[in-house]
């Protein structure tokens, strides 16, 4: 959003500086309120603290998209398994910071868990031996519960998902968003600031209305100076089961992903096809990739991974 | 508050992209077909759809005396849009605001627009149970009329954050109309054989276990699909269509219950 807006009064300080919604100009205009409250946070000792805790964490990528059901929580859960399948010394760990709709302890197959406080912070959940979790799904005590918080609490706790729980050495974790460009993916950025994040991660289908909202997410990195690893097309086309044939389902009737790749000057990591059996797998919370190796959606999986973990090598050794 | 309209039908999901913003625009557009006069509220400040969905991206809302005018579908203004889409200069604008910021906004879209008369306002909402949700129950819980409609599709991802919001509701007061699973299934334009993609029934399973009037199931259909940016209600341009089929028994049942005096 430009720093004025259009029925702005004439000597508007900008709804970015310090002084929107008190400047003398600010009285009368009807956006005065909004930006007397937009409090601007100073540096948290928190930020100091988070950078030391994952200080062994080697990668740090968050996974984004400005719009809802693309299938952030799908590809993470399947990126934080063909990670952790490249080698058996790989340890990943999965943030899910998606505080009002988590979904990864179903997906993972790990609903239903506890996580335990012990001396040296929270230990998260283990999927396998280098595989783990943190997720606010473990604390809450029936799946009904509804986190109903507003910004601040939700703020809270991403800072004590990312200040307290141990994930012992990292070679990746994948902090899977909600939809949108508010607080939990202002704060996760800003509490991450010191700690050196390898980038972004973006998810789309091909479709223009989801599209449109991630062009608005590329703004947010780019205004919070985020990198944005690439872009990956998720649901591309669809494979008929009876006679195989391809078929759009959310045709691209703007291009897709590459478009957007092209215009925005975007990585495109890959596309993944949009398989009935990836949604029931993820439904019961089973491995896909160990399930269904041969699969084009684990063959297309293992290109992106090549991909990122091209991208997150160059990025460490530069 | 809204003193004005009379019916307020609340659009919502904990989950995202399952179809609250073509629920929301078909219902519109539906009810003006039927003659009525409505009011579309898009509340969803990070990821507006609605004037894309309806082909009016680059139209601007105007301050009157009686406060924002909203943007018009129609010459005979039977249809009126807001949503913060028309705020932006670009459509590649992104509104990163926290809590505080997006509440006071959502205040203003409440008490701010001018709507004239109105027999429904239907308002449009991002995925969640934060602060737009709470801001807006807050708000609508002086508004007596006001009603909640949930929409999810059928795989166990969504419906369980869509249990989440029947909570959410449960606490906050706000009747619950009814559940509409969308994107059931997808017929395949070769063979024509139909694959429930996101498996189905999810919903309504749901809607009795929570007893919860189901409002009927949307298949995949890219011919409704097709409709997205350009403002077309499907009921008049796919009648036999089954989505037109379900938003034509929705609109009946809510001018029954409106008769009804409920
Ligand atoms: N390639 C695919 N093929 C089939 N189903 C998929 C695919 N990708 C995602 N899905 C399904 O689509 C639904 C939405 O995916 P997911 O929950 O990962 O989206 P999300 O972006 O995390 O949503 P939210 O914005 O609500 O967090 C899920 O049911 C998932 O199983
Ligand atoms: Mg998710
Ligand atoms: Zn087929």
């Amino acid at each position: 959003m430009s720093g004025v807006p259009e029925n702005a009064p004439q000597h508007c300080p900008g709804t970015e500086s310090a002084d929107a919604g008190k400047a003398s100009a600010c009285a009368g205009c009807p956006n005065q309120n909004i930006c007397a409250s937009g409090v601007p946070a100073g540096p948290d000792p928190a930020i100091e603290i988070i950078k030391n805790r994952l200080s062994n964490v080697k990668h740090k990528i968050i996974i984004l998209s400005g719009k809802g059901g693309v299938g952030k929580s799908t590809v993470t859960s399947l990126l934080g398994h063909a990670l952790s399948k490249l080698n058996p010394d790989i340890n990943v760990g999965i943030l899910d910071a998606d505080i009002c709709g988590p979904s990864q302890p179903r997906v993972l197959g790990v609903r239903g868990e506890q996580v335990h406080n012990s001396g040296s912070g929270w230990s998260p959940v283990y999927v396998t031996d280098n595989l783990s979790l943190m997720s606010i799904g473990f604390l809450l005590s029936s799946p009904d519960d509804a986190v109903i918080w507003r910004g601040p609490k939700k703020n809270g706790m991403i800072k004590q998902f990312l200040s307290e729980v141990d994930w012992g050495d990292l070679d990746y974790l994948l902090i899977d968003t909600p939809p949108g460009t508010s607080d939990e993916h202002l704060s996760a950025v800003q509490y991450l600031s010191q700690a050196g994040v390898t980038g972004a991660i973006v998810v789309t289908t091909p479709q223009e209305v989801a599209l449109l909202d991630v062009r608005k997410e590329i703004q947010f990195c780019r205004k919070v100076g985020l990198p944005i690893i690439g872009v990956v097309e998720n649901m591309s086309l669809f494979v008929c089961p009876n006679c195989k044939s391809r078929s759009e389902i959310f045709p691209a009737t703007t291009g897709g992903a590459a478009q957007l790749c092209a215009e925005l000057a975007l990585r495109p990591l890959g596309a993944l096809p949009l398989d009935p059996l990836l949604a029931r797998a993820c439904d019961a919370g089973a491995d896909f990739v160990r399930e269904l190796p041969h699969s084009p959606a684990v063959a297309a999986l293992g290109r992106i991974v090549a991909e990122i973990v091209n991208i997150c090598n160059e990025r460490n050794g530069s | 508050m809204l003193e004005n309209v009379k019916q307020v039908i609340l659009v919502l999901s904990g989950k995202g992209g399952v179809g609250k913003s073509t629920v929301s625009t078909q219902l519109s557009l539906t009810l003006k077909e039927k003659g009525f006069k409505v009011g579309l509220l898009d509340i969803d400040l990070c990821g507006p759809s609605v004037p894309y969905l309806l082909n009016l991206e680059d139209q601007n809302i105007h301050q009157s005396p009686e406060g924002w005018v909203p943007v018009y579908l129609d010459k005979e203004q039977k249809l009126g849009v807001m949503s913060i889409g028309f705020l932006l200069k670009s459509r590649n604008d992104a509104v990163v605001w926290r809590g505080p910021k997006k509440t006071s906004m959502i205040k203003q879209f409440l008490e701010d627009v001018y709507w004239q008369d109105l027999d429904y306002l239907i308002i449009d909402t991002p995925p969640g149970t934060s602060d737009e949700h709470i801001t807006v129950m807050e708000n609508l819980r002086q508004v007596p009329q006001c009603s909640a409609i949930l929409v999810t599709t059928p795989q166990e991802v969504a419906i369980e954050d869509v249990r989440k919001e029947i909570t959410f509701c449960r606490k906050t007061g706000i009747p619950i109309m009814g559940i509409i699973e969308n994107m059931s299934g997808y017929e395949c334009p070769t063979c024509s054989e139909c694959t429930n993609i996101f498996s189905s029934g999810g919903g309504k399973s749901l809607a009795e276990i929570s007893k919860i009037q189901y409002l009927g199931c949307i298949p995949i259909d890219p011919r409704v699909g097709a409709l997205a940016g350009k403002g077309l209600a499907a009921i008049k341009e796919l009648p036999e269509c089954t989505t037109s089929k379900v938003f034509n028994e929705l609109a009946n049942k809510l001018s029954e219950s409106n008769i009804n005096g409920s």
